[in-house]
């Protein structure tokens, strides 16, 4: 069978602090967890870059776990930064973003960038004529 | 129709500080409530813009003679080809220019490098002559090391363009953007009510010597664009309802900005050069009032289906369907996008018209108009005869 890597940004909530869910996540799911950054501060949302090694149908039933616990997962390796500084607002990536992630103002008609639609479908990478988007592996 | 204000009376009223002046946008909304007569009474000045990738662009740099001299007969800035046919150490470098090695990085990158005061690679070769005796030269040369840099455009800022769709079912990659399959997507790329030759589709005021802002600085309309076309179809308001008439324009380019001229690459087609011009109309007459009045839903262009050979056109629609984000091609909703800038365009508009308002910028009346019959050719094939080589 194969093990399977992958990274994810955990987003844990203020009340999470005190369960053991990374126990659970190598006892119960056979997971072999790596911490590679954690930010961790008593009473606020605490964030963990985490790489977990195992079986698919393990890391889906412990992903599906923490979800159950509150705590938010998001794959780490595809996400979407955008130079905005340098945006000169032509519209050329709207015209392939199809999930809301990139639209133009009908007012200002200026470029409003919605990272939370974002699908990663990568499609604005190569429209951008001014190549401004990337795929930012560090976070 | 008779005049009712003439240049030189514009002009005074500028110098005065006492020119109304309104951007196109502005005056298009005056127009839902003032008639053509008012309008020409209040206003003295329109100002248009647009920024848009235009690739026939392009800039003449003269780099100043070494010593010892050499005659540049192959050039390239950065790797980048420039024209060496063009005297000794004068050159022409176009902005769709590229190196094979390096299709992403042309001579529009050459020329926002320049501009924003970097040093780039100059490397020259040439045979060596009694004058000129050098062969080979590789150096660095920046704005302030150049003799001049001057931005010189044989075709821009078209009257009116085109609505690109892809009816095929392979994605395409064009300069009007990536074209998804099945009329996935349109892209449209003109300023609509904003853009300068659709405010004045006759040219009553544009012609050869009309003073502009282009690249963030002053400069000129010096001709006709190539391809320059004023027997395109035109609807009702006398406006083109495809692309049409082009401008040759000619500015500074030591003092112009990269907020207004940026370098653009395309993927799967190559180089072009963002441009931003900004052309001032005056209300001469109430013709030029209704000229000017003119708003996106008076406005037409064809959507051609740019993944097939020909392109042939599928519709016509207003620019107030393509701003409203859907067009219906073919009995299908297609979502709209641009690719030009209308909120740099916006910018520009509104730069000229506050230089006119403060008296530093006056208007130029045409030394001579554009011709009014012109078409295109296309490129015929011949048959090539060789002659005298049967030797």
């Amino acid at each position: 069978m194969n093990l399977i890597k992958r990274k994810v940004i955990l987003r844990f909530p203020p009340q999470s602090g005190d369960k053991p869910l990374s126990y659970v996540l190598v006892k119960d799911y056979d997971l072999r967890i790596n911490i590679l950054k954690a930010e961790v501060m008593p009473g606020k949302t605490g964030r963990l870059l985490l790489e977990m090694e195992g079986l698919q149908e393990n890391l889906d039933k412990g992903l599906a776990f923490l979800e159950r616990h509150s705590v938010e997962c998001q794959p780490m390796e595809k996400r979407l930064s955008f130079n905005q500084n340098n945006c000169i607002n032509c519209g050329n990536c709207t015209a392939v973003c199809f999930a809301g992630a990139l639209s133009m103002n009908k007012d200002t008609w200026k470029l409003e960038f919605n990272q939370e639609n974002c699908i990663l479908c990568e499609l604005c990478v190569k429209a951008c004529p001014l190549r401004l988007f990337d795929i930012d592996f560090s976070e | 129709m008779s005049s009712i204000k003439t240049y030189q009376e514009i002009n005074d009223k500028i110098r005065r500080g006492e020119a109304v002046v309104l951007t196109a946008e502005e005056v298009a909304e005056m127009a839902k409530t003032s008639t053509p007569e008012e309008i020409a009474e209040k206003v003295d000045v329109v100002t248009t813009a647009t920024f848009g990738a235009m690739c026939s662009s392009g800039a003449f740099i003269n780099f100043g003679h070494s010593n010892p001299p050499i005659r540049m007969e192959k050039i390239r800035l950065n790797g980048v080809p420039a024209y060496g046919g063009l005297a000794a150490v004068d050159t022409y470098i176009g902005a769709t220019s590229v190196n094979s090695d390096r299709p992403e990085y042309g001579g529009a990158h050459i020329i926002q490098d320049l501009i924003e005061g970097k040093d780039v690679i100059l490397e020259a070769w040439g045979k060596g002559t009694d004058c000129y005796p050098r062969k080979h030269i590789r150096t660095k040369i920046n704005k302030d090391t150049v003799n001049d840099m001057i931005l010189f455009n044989p075709r821009n800022a078209y009257q009116n363009y085109n609505v690109a769709v892809n009816t095929t079912s392979k994605t395409k990659y064009t300069y009007m953007g990536t074209l998804l399959p099945n009329m996935k997507n349109a892209t449209y790329s003109t300023a609509g009510e904003l853009s300068p030759l659709l405010n004045d589709p006759e040219f009553k005021t544009i012609g050869i010597g009309t003073r502009i802002f282009i690249g963030g600085t002053t400069g000129y309309v010096v001709w006709p664009g190539t391809q320059f076309h004023t027997t395109r179809p035109k609807d009702e308001n006398g406006v083109p309802v495809t692309n049409a008439a082009t401008l040759a324009v000619i500015g500074n380019l030591k003092e112009m900005s990269s907020e207004f001229l940026q370098a653009a690459y395309y993927e799967k087609y190559g180089v072009s050069l963002f441009v931003g011009i900004g052309i001032p109309i005056p209300v001469l007459d109430v013709e030029m009032a209704k000229r000017v009045s003119i708003n996106n839903s008076q406005i037409q262009t064809s959507v051609l289906d740019y993944g097939t050979v020909g392109q042939p056109k599928l519709g016509q629609v207003t620019y107030e369907q393509l701003r409203s984000g859907e067009i219906e091609v073919n009995g299908q909703k297609v979502r709209t996008a641009p690719v030009a800038s209308l909120a740099k365009a916006r910018e520009i508009a509104d730069i000229l018209k506050g230089q006119i308002q403060r008296g530093e910028f006056l208007l130029q009346e045409p030394i001579q108009m554009f011709p009014s019959n012109a078409s295109l050719k296309p490129l015929v094939e011949v048959e090539i005869k060789e002659e005298g080589s049967a030797l």
